[in-house]
């Protein structure tokens, strides 16, 4: 059997919050992508502007440098609204933070912008008929985009966001190095005690292999699911 | 040089002349070591594809399997395990081998060498598959044998589908390489780390390492559209 010297506890500790962090990423990083992609296919020039902005920002610059930044700068600018809410409405507020909330704020940043582009061509792929149809029922807009746009959206949206959430939940080993406690934190603290780095590395590394195939299983059956009815090709 | 660039240079304490060819330094390790991990990753995902195509399962078994380890988990514990591991094989300090995989640079080519080559196996693959078939009729009605057709017709046709995938693999392993900082290498975002614990100020240490990136990655987008347009120009629209 396989023998982590006592340090078994901690690292499955560590997996949860790999996994934790990686779903709590995964919701800011969907509501940004469908904001971001709502406004990208929207009318209004400055909306257009800041979500190309944001997309073409996010994938030029590597997520270790941006986590960094957000974890060295964040608290600098939290102390300053902080000083500032302080002497405007003499309220007391401090906010510690920490790496867990970077790493999601950072994560959820740059797979909103990847998520934009999922979406953006998802929403462009539903036929424009039906949008029609949905507008000679008089549907308001808001009940095209509900009924209508949002439902038929998913399914071309799938694969492309199956894809980011596999890359979503190798890049949460980065967190480790701003000091998060994950599993990959655990392991390296462990191997370099132990002077043993296969030993707990190997292990670490096969969590993350099940989580990738299991994903990849689970997305395959959604896709099947979501095509129920839709004719393939092939 | 405009008066106020020069006036704001004189002000600040942290761009000064050191720490600016320390920035340079980081850049020049960056590229060095991307650029060697890609080169020789690209040499040996292109056999490497072929072997994933090939039926036998004993030549593409071995191949799938190496490219789902490598994909399926995080580059950074692939480095760690490669820079922590390589140190613990009895017997390695006694070699030669360990004169070169002491200093941290070797160790995370090799990681980082490992896993483009995995991606980039995958890319190759997928555009070899999708070769259309009459090309590679046409190649047999033409007597080629199989070495020929894969010189002369699968691989450059591949190559060009390819390409697109490709040039994004380069700019996900420039931004991946950022990693390397944290095996005490000082590439460009290691200068930016040091730089701020030096100074403790996180915005002009981070902010200016992620606009050399930044221009590192528009670059080579504008490089890849380039290199795209070229090779594709067969397939542009006449008279455009």
């Amino acid at each position: 059997m396989l023998d982590l010297k006592g340090y078994g506890p901690a690292l499955l500790e560590g997996a949860v919050v790999t996994i934790e962090l990686a779903f709590l990423s995964l919701a800011l990083a969907v509501t940004l992508g469908l904001i971001g992609a709502s406004a990208k296919l929207s009318n209004s020039r400055a909306a257009k502007w800041t979500a190309t902005a944001y997309t073409t920002l996010i994938r030029g610059v590597p997520d270790l440098v941006m986590m960094l930044l957000f974890y060295y700068g964040g608290q600098v600018v939290v102390n300053m609204i902080s000083d500032y809410v302080w002497e405007a409405y003499e309220i007391d507020f401090f906010f510690q933070f920490d790496p867990f909330i970077s790493g999601v704020i950072t994560i959820g940043l740059i797979f909103g912008a990847y998520m934009t582009e999922t979406f953006r061509g998802a929403f462009l792929a539903v036929e424009s008929g039906q949008i029609e149809a949905a507008r000679a029922y008089g549907f308001t807009r808001w009940h095209t985009f509900r009924r209508i746009m949002f439902p038929q959206m998913l399914r071309h949206a799938l694969p492309g966001v199956g894809n980011n959430w596999q890359v979503l939940l190798k890049t949460t080993a980065l967190v480790s190095i701003i000091g998060l406690t994950d599993m990959v934190r655990v392991a390296e603290e462990a191997a370099k005690a132990e002077r043993m780095p296969f030993h707990f590395f190997i292990p670490v590394a096969f969590v993350y292999l099940t989580l990738t195939a299991a994903s990849e299983l689970f997305i395959k059956w959604l896709n099947k699911r979501a095509n129920v009815g839709v004719v393939q090709e092939g | 040089m405009p008066d106020f660039i020069a006036q704001w240079l004189n002000q600040n304490e942290i761009f000064t002349a050191m720490t600016i060819m320390e920035y340079w330094d980081g850049l020049v390790t960056t590229v060095h070591l991307v650029f060697l991990s890609l080169v020789i990753g690209l040499v040996v995902a292109v056999p490497l594809a072929i072997m994933r195509t090939v039926r036998n399962p004993f030549i593409s078994g071995p191949v799938w399997l190496y490219t789902y380890l490598f994909r399926g988990t995080p580059l950074l514990i692939q480095l760690y395990i490669i820079y922590y591991g390589l140190a613990q094989i009895e017997g390695i300090q006694e070699t030669f081998w360990w004169e070169i995989f002491r200093e941290p640079f070797y160790p995370a080519l090799l990681a980082f060498t490992l896993n483009t080559a995995a991606y980039t196996t995958e890319i190759i693959r997928g555009a070899i598959v999708s070769t259309p078939h009459g090309e590679i009729e046409a190649a047999k009605a033409y007597g080629m044998n199989w070495f020929l057709r894969m010189r002369r017709i699968v691989l450059p046709s591949a190559a060009r589908r390819a390409v697109q995938a490709y040039s994004n693999e380069v700019i996900f392993m420039l931004h991946a390489s950022a990693i390397a900082s944290v095996v005490t290498i000082v590439d460009l975002t290691g200068a930016a780390r040091n730089i701020y614990s030096r100074f403790y100020a996180p915005f002009d240490a981070f902010l200016f390492v992620a606009l050399l990136y930044m221009l590192l990655t528009f670059a080579l987008v504008f490089a890849f559209r380039k290199l795209e347009n070229h090779l594709l120009k067969h397939q542009r629209p006449i008279g455009s």
